[in-house]
């Protein structure tokens, strides 16, 4: 098949309205002008390319897009870059430390092999997150944890592992 | 290193990338500029395209190209059928956009190229297509009726395959029988609904004249071939990557999809970067499913219980279109007598056309419904007999004695013998036995009964062809500066964690820390002789062919280090990422070794340095690199299966049935398995429990419905119904390992074990629930509420 180029597809661009957004995103102030329909989840991974956050039905069931949104956690994907105007976003880039340190819930999520193909990994890490630092009691029964987990979707695991994991985070946090 | 990997419990490689969100799904690859694709995709399930007007859409702003059949040249054409067989005539395959006909809600009609997704989704609603809707026929019992409406003109009846195998002398068998059990089981369809959707990005670089395509894919290094061959291009031009992948199941596994072609076109004409990611509600009406059968199967018995001849004949639900060939229904029907001696077989199936979404495997890929008919069929032999339902499967076991177990006449999915090489079946099902304690269940179901709770017991067992061939290889190369290992294949993963049991077996050749072992595969460039990750073949296919690879490099390593040390082969031990002088401390490191092998090196490292402290690598006059010698530690080798190799294992459970909400509480689930030999447990009990919770999806939630015009009605997260952690109990899971025969490291397949079973598990343990209730028979999954609620109180379910 011959290529074509056609020099005028290289100016293609979109013509929709923007905006100027400003918010903190995982501790830094970021100022973009953003189209007034971009979804978080798209400006997250694509503006500012924090990739982490996984988007796996842009319909708010899943909960692979789950960031932290003022401190809870949220979906990205049902929340328009606008909306989060000033808004303090944490995703999951903001767990290890600088030197790559893992987070204890992510050295948990290791030691348990709570994770396989890790797509669903990201949202469930900021949920579960948003729980061990909400400062209300943790329930950590099998029953307690199934429901702290039960808006994420998983293919891979099973939950158990998953499970086990939230289990051994929060005690070596000392929430348990 | 003295500790063996091979069989421990390793953490894995990969993890922490992907824990911290630096993993690179084919959406995170950045690519400046790209341009990104929507489709118009048919709203019928079959129609005649009358007109179609996409000047709107090409007019509107941002957007780069609009596509139709007619703009796709040398591509518009039916997309290549995967693997052909004698028992289909003229087998339909897909266009990548369709030409006058639509076949299935959700089929490609024109593509947009815009500058963003959300323009391009803008676009597709201007195209205007005018469609004269056609007669259709949803369900596979009335399609093969005459008069039914046809998918394909050219398929009477709708039947897109008939095909019959026979083992031993049924009909002598059937005469000679004493009773027989008959039902009708019917499994509907679901989706491996992967948390990552298909996804496929390309470039083209114009100086080079290379093409590079990241494809979430299962099967790389095909899809490579198809491209470059389409496409006219050297294969070399053609790189295919799959990187990080979110589950494939097997729906991934297929090629092509219509954008794996239309994307690396859109690409080399447009002059920029191409992605298409598809959408949740795209992964429902546009890639493959898979599990529609209707099985009417019987088994002839002897009074004892002994099951002298099966008869199967089964419909399988193909879609509108046959890509994939009849690999499912021909596990299924190579699969039907399970783990049972059942000597004579007869067993028919009619692939049926439907207009629906064009089913390839997912995974379990048939095996979980003929484990559904056969062992459903068990269960109600032991109630016509009054036999016991874990006794007359004790009267049809193979034995240990009997391995190989060969079913002559049946040819399995690769085309080669089944052949069950080797397993424990009778001991799986006293540890069963053992867990569930049958005898103490009844007294406390009875006593429960009495207060009004419903408990019940089921029983499955299931039998998996795994590790089909034809071959995958391996190749295993010390790197000179940091003595790591590096190891390719031609595989891919999607969260199986090849790096880490790869590496395992690596890691025990070559006397290295499992971290220092690092996998690369998925890139054609990589690795490029291999097949794909299915059918639950990786470690059998690819890690025998890692084995013997790094067997080679372990040798060769060992003689280098013996010149270098100047010792004797005997001697020299590998371990700690060195070559040491046994019972000494004078070693050699890996890297000083891989270095010292090429008789160029340059003195840049320590490891050179090193190098030079030892005598050299090689022993032999004339020029630095004899005759046959080659540089450097490094090798690849191949591994070809003689048949598959036959994993199995028995599920068993204790569930509740409240008879007034009719729903199921699973209150104890029980898993034996027997993979053979495991390279990491941990990583085979995390395989098999997320089977099993996708097999809690078929058993008791997942169904794609469609309406009776064909519009798929539960194409979303929110009415498809697949399980939270919420719905999926605590599963325990027991080992057994009995080692393959067929090949060096004694393993079998894992992937898709644990789903199959879940399904008979379930309507066993309800169907014994409810027994006291009239409650009826359950031979139909999912087993939803209404299913439980017409069973106990009447009506259509
Ligand atoms: S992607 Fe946001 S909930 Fe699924
Ligand atoms: S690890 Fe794959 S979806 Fe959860």
């Amino acid at each position: 098949m011959r290529t074509q180029r056609t020099a005028n597809k290289l100016g293609v661009r979109s013509v929709d309205p923007q905006v100027n957004v400003t918010l903190t995103v995982n501790g830094e102030t970021i100022s973009r002008s953003v189209s007034t329909r971009m979804l978080l989840s798209d400006f997250l991974r694509h503006e500012l390319g924090l990739t982490g956050t996984h988007v796996g039905c842009e319909h708010g069931v899943c909960g692979a897009c789950t960031v932290l949104i003022n401190g809870r956690s949220g979906r990205s994907c049902l929340t328009l870059a606008v909306q989060a105007e000033g808004a303090d976003i944490r995703t999951v880039e903001s767990l290890a430390g600088e030197d790559g340190a893992l987070h204890p819930l992510q050295q948990a999520f290791q030691e348990n092999h709570a994770l396989q193909c890790g797509y669903c990994t990201p949202g469930m890490l900021m949920n579960i997150v948003s729980h061990l630092e909400s400062g209300r009691p943790l329930d950590l029964t099998d029953e307690g944890i199934r429901e702290m987990l039960s808006g994420n979707l998983c293919r891979c695991t099973g939950y158990q592992n998953i499970i086990a994991a939230v289990r051994s985070a929060a005690s070596a946090l000392g929430k348990s | 290193m003295s500790t063996r990997s091979f069989g421990a419990r390793i953490q894995r490689n990969i993890d922490p990338q992907l824990l911290r969100g630096e993993g690179s799904f084919v959406d995170d690859i950045p690519l400046a500029n790209a341009l990104h694709v929507a489709f118009v995709r048919s709203p019928y399930a079959r129609a005649r395209i009358t007109s179609m007007d996409v000047s709107a859409a090409r007019a509107h702003p941002g957007v780069a190209a609009v596509y139709t059949a007619d703009d796709i040249g040398a591509l518009d054409r039916e997309m290549p059928l995967l693997i052909p067989h004698s028992s289909m005539t003229d087998a339909r395959t897909q266009r990548p956009l369709a030409r006058g006909d639509v076949y299935y809600v959700g089929q490609t009609v024109a593509m947009i190229v815009a500058a963003d997704r959300y323009t391009a989704e803008d676009a597709a609603q201007l195209v205007d297509v005018d469609y004269e809707p056609l007669d259709v026929e949803i369900d596979i019992e009335k399609a093969v009726a005459p008069g039914a409406p046809l998918v394909h003109a050219t398929h009477p009846n709708n039947i897109a395959a008939h095909f019959v195998q026979v083992s031993g002398d049924p009909n002598a068998a059937v005469r000679r029988a004493e009773h027989v059990t008959r039902i009708r089981v019917q499994v509907d369809r679901s989706t491996a609904a992967p948390m990552e959707c298909r996804a496929v990005a390309a470039t083209f670089d114009r100086v080079t004249g290379e093409l590079t395509v990241w494809d979430g894919t299962q099967a790389p290094i095909s899809v490579r071939g198809g491209l470059a061959s389409i496409f006219k291009l050297d294969e070399d031009k053609v790189r295919v990557i799959a990187p990080h992948v979110g589950g494939g199941f097997g729906q991934k596994v297929l090629l092509f999809y219509p954008d794996e072609l239309l994307v690396p076109m859109a690409a080399m004409q447009l002059g920029r970067p191409v992605k298409y990611i598809e959408d949740r509600r795209e992964n429902f009406v546009g890639s493959s499913q898979e599990r529609t059968q209707i099985h009417f199967i019987e088994l002839h018995a002897l009074k004892t219980g002994e099951v002298v001849a099966l008869r199967d004949s089964f419909l399988h639900d193909t879609g509108a279109f046959i890509p994939y060939g009849i690999a499912i229904a021909q596990v299924a029907s190579t699969s039907i007598a399970g783990p049972y001696r059942i000597p004579n077989i007869w067993v028919e199936f009619k692939a049926v056309y439907t207009p629906t979404v064009p089913v390839t495997p997912y995974r379990g890929c048939g095996r979980p419904q003929s484990c559904f008919a056969i062992e459903r069929a068990m269960d109600q032999l032991a109630d016509d007999l009054g036999l016991d339902r874990f006794e007359v499967r004790r009267r049809n076991l193979i034995g240990e004695d009997q391995f190989p177990y060969e079913r002559e006449g049946l040819l399995f999915a690769d085309g080669l013998k089944v052949k069950l090489d080797s397993g424990q079946y009778h001991r799986a099902l006293a540890m069963m036995e053992e867990a569930l304690r049958p005898a103490d269940f009844a007294s406390r179901q009875a006593k429960a009964r009495a207060e009004g709770k419903y408990l019940g017991l089921g029983l499955a067992f299931y039998v998996e062809g795994t590790g089909l061939g034809p071959y995958e290889g391996g190749h295993v190369k010390v790197h000179p500066i940091t003595g790591k290992v590096y190891v390719n294949t031609g595989l891919t993963s999607q969260g199986q964690g090849h790096d880490t049991v790869f590496a395992q077996i690596v890691a025990d050749q070559m006397g290295v820390n499992v971290e220092d072992v690092i996998l690369v595969e998925g890139d054609t460039k990589a690795f490029d002789w291999g097949v794909a990750t299915f059918a639950s073949r990786a470690a059998v296919v690819s890690g025998n062919a890692i084995f013997k690879t790094a067997q080679i490099v372990r040798r060769k390593t060992l003689e280098a280090a013996a010149n270098m040390l100047e010792a004797q082969v005997d001697d020299v031990e590998l371990r700690d990422g060195g070559a040491w002088i046994k019972g000494t401390d004078r070693h050699v490191p890996l890297a000083a070794i891989a270095t010292a092998t090429n008789p160029l090196r340059y003195a840049f490292n320590e490891a050179a340095q090193a190098a030079t402290q030892f005598a050299p690598a090689s022993k032999h006059d004339g020029p630095p690199l004899a005759e046959g010698q080659h540089p450097g530690l490094e090798a690849t080798d191949y591994y070809s299966p003689p048949c598959s190799t036959w994993a199995y294992g028995v599920h068993g459970a204790i569930v509740e049935v409240d008879p007034e909400l009719c729903q199921v509480r699973v209150e104890k689930y029980v898993c034996i398995h027997d993979c053979g030999n495991m390279i990491n447990p941990t990583i085979v009990e995390g395989q098999v429990m997320g089977g099993i919770a996708q097999g809690f999806g078929g058993a008791l939630y997942e169904k794609i419905e469609f309406d009776p015009s064909g519009n798929m009605v539960n194409a979303s997260f929110v009415d498809f119904l697949m399980p939270y952690a919420t719905e999926i109990p605590k599963v325990e899971i027991l080992h057994l390992e009995t080692p393959s025969p067929l090949n060096p490291l004694g393993v079998k397949g894992v992937g898709e074990a644990g789903c199959i079973a879940v399904g008979p598990v379930i309507a066993s343990g309800v169907e014994d629930a409810l027994k006291t209730l009239g409650g009826g028979k359950f031979h139909h999954v999912p087993l939803t509420p209404s299913m439980i609620h017409a069973a106990l109180y009447g009506g259509g379910a």
